[in-house]
């Protein structure tokens, strides 16, 4: 009875107070979920709120209990699964740099553009690319970075949201 | 009274300081007792203390045993039980109690002293990062870091510690908080709406309950400590639909009380070491009702092999322990007296459905008596411990008085879920989830300061007990009667059980050597030691215990090799429980083909 494992992309929306990250941190490795990447920062001044994003895995009853665990939390407002709610826009932003000359170098700003990654920083023997898109975008463009002098990487990891008009935010009357 | 005559120059109210703020907080929760043990970052607190009346403070003699006697208070009240220590070592030596409050959804507040804001992070002498360490130990922390914020912040720490499914709340009050003048804030509107469960219990999960428990030929309630936090009202209605639907009922550690031990209706606790009728009724039913418990491992054992046959309906107040372990066909969110009363009102007069096939199985796991034992009643013969308990059981109901027992944690305690019995909920005191042994001494405690008249008995381990020996001070200090009946058998008993059966009887480091003379160790407390060395004394060592109005030890000397029965081994099935060395368990009919008899 081994069940498949399964990703998934949750965002929390939680009160910008100290100690509100350490506690969903702690509670992952607390209970031993995985955390693949994730992503924190202010959304909302006026109400002090704080939008996490993790990209977890884990068996669907895994999963479950990581959201509800997560809804326990006195600072979490709002618990959402993007992937079970819909269609979902997720993106991730990378610094990419690459130190070579000559023929690398060439090929590298070559890949660089069909990747639509934009040289932010340039010297006469290196490039820093920025570059935005889907994990597995970001880990094609790295891949074919790494012979042609792939030197540093430094990645966000993802920001999401659903797609279409309907919105996650926090119920109002409980703010 | 000199600060609070004094005023404040611009708003013209009482000046009050930190400390006094957090007193009149604390008299507005209601609260009557703090335990709690003086250091210096707490040092205003207990300034503040000194001059007011309305709060008694008790002091422990370790900050452990304060979390574990405010647990007991809370446990045995209803009630939040409120904590006060110092900081860093102070906050450390109170985690244990913490996380064993969180493991048995405790209502506890915990107030730690903290160095002053300005040093937070320098290191600072008895400086900790409490609020970092009791992250995952609390069911939520504070750390105090404005004077507007204190008196707010506390009253909140009571909502989150008694709402929901309860549990420990840590606010950490730096020294300079609780110096300096304070506004005593009105009460704010609760942030904490979206935690309380809207509406009772949904409507269409009653009624396919109602429709299971209508058609099931094989039912079983299993409740749990959710029913005790719930309180008596939930007891008084799990009784009432017992009665109503005639089901069998069985109870976790953590519950039991909830419905009455002595009853026909209750198979006795199920799990580990839980009765023979209560496992199989377990491993057999066709509808399982879980009632504010979560399924715990020592209750499940292995989970692929937990009740396979039958439909599941879990209640409970907090929705992530439903599914958690164990998935459930039905789900009923919400207070486990809510879901009850809804139960009982979707049955309404439906008569008692015909389960006699049902009991008769049960009748006949019952007769494998799986608690049984024989005593030798020859006077010099060795006390078998549960025997002990039998007779300290009998004894006590027969003085008539409301009793506590608490318990520490090993073999004792699985005996006196076995032999003892409760009538009643909110009179067992026993640390289920954590298993910390030294909870029984200072559990006594608080549960004799809430009940200054009651009869309040710790049955012991002499390896646990130690672990807490300390507060025979606290008691000497009140002139706690409490009873300490410590089943001796030289040995840390449950790991010498372990030992034997999964270890070769290599017996690594569970003999109790160089233990201390009981009955001097309670004299020099100012407590009167008794002890009983063989069956001939037992019974007028219980007697004169009970009758004596002050604290006793009872050294109860039992036999050094007993094993507690039955017993699922880790990682079994309910089917195969063992008996003991003298019951056969096929034989008994506890197996497959025993089950095909339901």
């Amino acid at each position: 009875m081994t069940e498949t494992i399964q990703n998934s992309v949750i965002s929390v929306l939680i009160e910008n107070e100290s100690g509100a990250l350490a506690r969903v941190v702690g509670l992952f490795s607390g209970r031993g979920y995985n955390i693949e990447s994730l992503t924190v920062a202010l959304v909302d001044a006026e109400r002090s709120l704080s939008r996490i994003t993790v990209l977890t895995s884990g068996t669907s009853q895994v999963i479950e209990q990581i959201k509800a665990q997560l809804k326990r939390l006195i600072p979490v407002h709002a618990v959402c699964d993007l992937m079970e709610e819909g269609p979902y826009v997720g993106r991730e932003l990378a610094l990419v740099k690459v130190v070579s000359r000559g023929e690398s170098r060439t090929e590298g700003l070559r890949i660089a553009d069909s990747f639509r990654a934009r040289p932010v920083d340039t010297t006469a023997t290196s490039f820093v690319f920025e570059l935005t898109g889907s994990p597995a975008k970001i880990d094609a463009f790295i891949e074919l970075m790494r012979p042609l002098g792939l030197a540093e990487v430094s990645r966000t990891g993802i920001a999401a949201i659903g797609r279409g008009p309907s919105v996650f935010h926090v119920n109002e009357e409980h703010v | 009274m000199t600060a609070a005559a004094e005023r404040d120059a611009t708003t013209g109210n009482e000046a009050l300081n930190g400390a006094e703020v957090l007193l009149r907080v604390l008299d507005e929760q209601g609260v009557e007792v703090v335990f709690g043990y003086p250091g210096g970052a707490v040092l205003p607190i207990y300034d503040a203390l000194f001059k007011q009346d309305r709060i008694r403070h008790i002091l422990v003699r370790h900050e452990q045993a304060a979390v574990h006697a405010a647990e007991a208070y809370a446990r045995s009240t209803g009630k939040v039980g409120v904590v006060l220590v110092t900081s860093g070592p102070g906050a450390t030596n109170a985690v244990t109690g913490l996380v064993d409050a969180l493991m048995d959804s405790i209502p506890l507040v915990c107030l730690t002293g903290q160095v002053p804001t300005k040093l937070i992070g320098n290191d600072a002498f008895q400086e900790a990062d409490t609020t970092g360490i009791t992250r995952p130990a609390t069911k939520h922390n504070y750390l105090v870091r404005t004077p507007g914020a204190l008196a707010q912040t506390v009253r909140e720490a009571f909502e989150v510690a008694r709402s929901g499914r309860p549990g420990p709340v840590l606010v950490d009050l730096p020294k300079d908080i609780t110096v300096g003048q304070a506004p005593l804030t009105a009460p704010a509107m609760s942030r904490l709406k979206r935690f309380r469960h809207q509406g009772g219990p949904d409507a269409e999960a009653i009624a396919r309950t109602v429709q299971a428990m209508k058609t099931a030929k094989r039912p079983l309630f299993y409740t749990g400590g959710g029913i005790i936090n719930s309180g008596p009202e939930a007891s008084e209605l799990l009784r009432r639909l017992a009665r109503k639907t005639g089901f069998p009922v069985t109870s976790t550690l953590m519950g039991l009380g909830a419905f009455p031990s002595p009853d026909p209706q209750f198979l006795g606790m199920l799990g580990m070491h839980g009765s023979v009728e209560a496992n199989m009724a377990t491993h057999g039913c066709d509808l399982l009702i879980a009632l504010g418990a979560r399924f715990d491992d020592r209750v499940t054992g292995r989970v692929d092999a937990f009740s396979p046959n039958s439909f599941k309906v879990h209640a409970d107040i907090d929705p992530s322990q439903i599914g958690k372990i164990i998935r459930v066909d039905v789900r009923l969110e919400g207070d486990v007296r809510d879901t009850l009363q809804a139960l009982l009102d979707a049955w309404d007069d439906t008569p008692a459905p015909d389960l006699s096939t049902w009991w008769n199985q049960i009748a006949s796991w019952r007769s494998v008596d799986g608690f049984g034992f024989t005593q030798d009643m020859t006077p010099s013969a060795v006390i078998r411990p549960q025997h002990a308990i039998r007779r300290l059981y009998e004894m006590a109901m027969e003085t008539g008085r409301d009793t506590f027992v608490s318990t520490e944690v090993g073999q004792h305690q699985m005996w006196a879920a076995q032999h003892f019995q409760f009538a009643e909920p909110n009179r067992w005191l026993t640390s289920g989830g954590l298993g910390t042994m030294g909870y029984g001494l200072p559990a006594a405690v608080g549960a004799q300061v809430a009940h200054p008249d009651a009869l309040v008995i710790d049955i012991a381990g002499e390896a646990s007990t130690l672990m807490n020996i300390q507060e025979l001070g606290t008691i000497a200090q009140y002139r706690l009667p409490v009873k300490i009946f410590i089943l001796n058998n030289q040995y840390m008993g449950m790991v010498r059980q372990w030992q034997e059966l999964l270890h070769g009887s290599r017996y690594s480091q569970s003999y109790s050597e160089a233990l201390p003379d009981f009955v001097k160790l309670a004299e020099a407390f100012q407590a009167t030691g008794m002890r009983a060395t063989c069956v001939g004394e037992l019974d007028d060592v219980i007697r004169r215990m009970l009758e004596h109005d002050g604290p006793v030890i009872a050294d109860i000397c039992v036999a050094e090799n007993e094993n507690c029965y039955p017993m699922i081994p880790s990682g079994a099935a309910h089917n195969q429980m063992l008996l003991g060395p003298d019951q056969d368990s096929a034989a008994a009919g506890l197996t497959e083909e025993g089950m095909m008899l339901v």
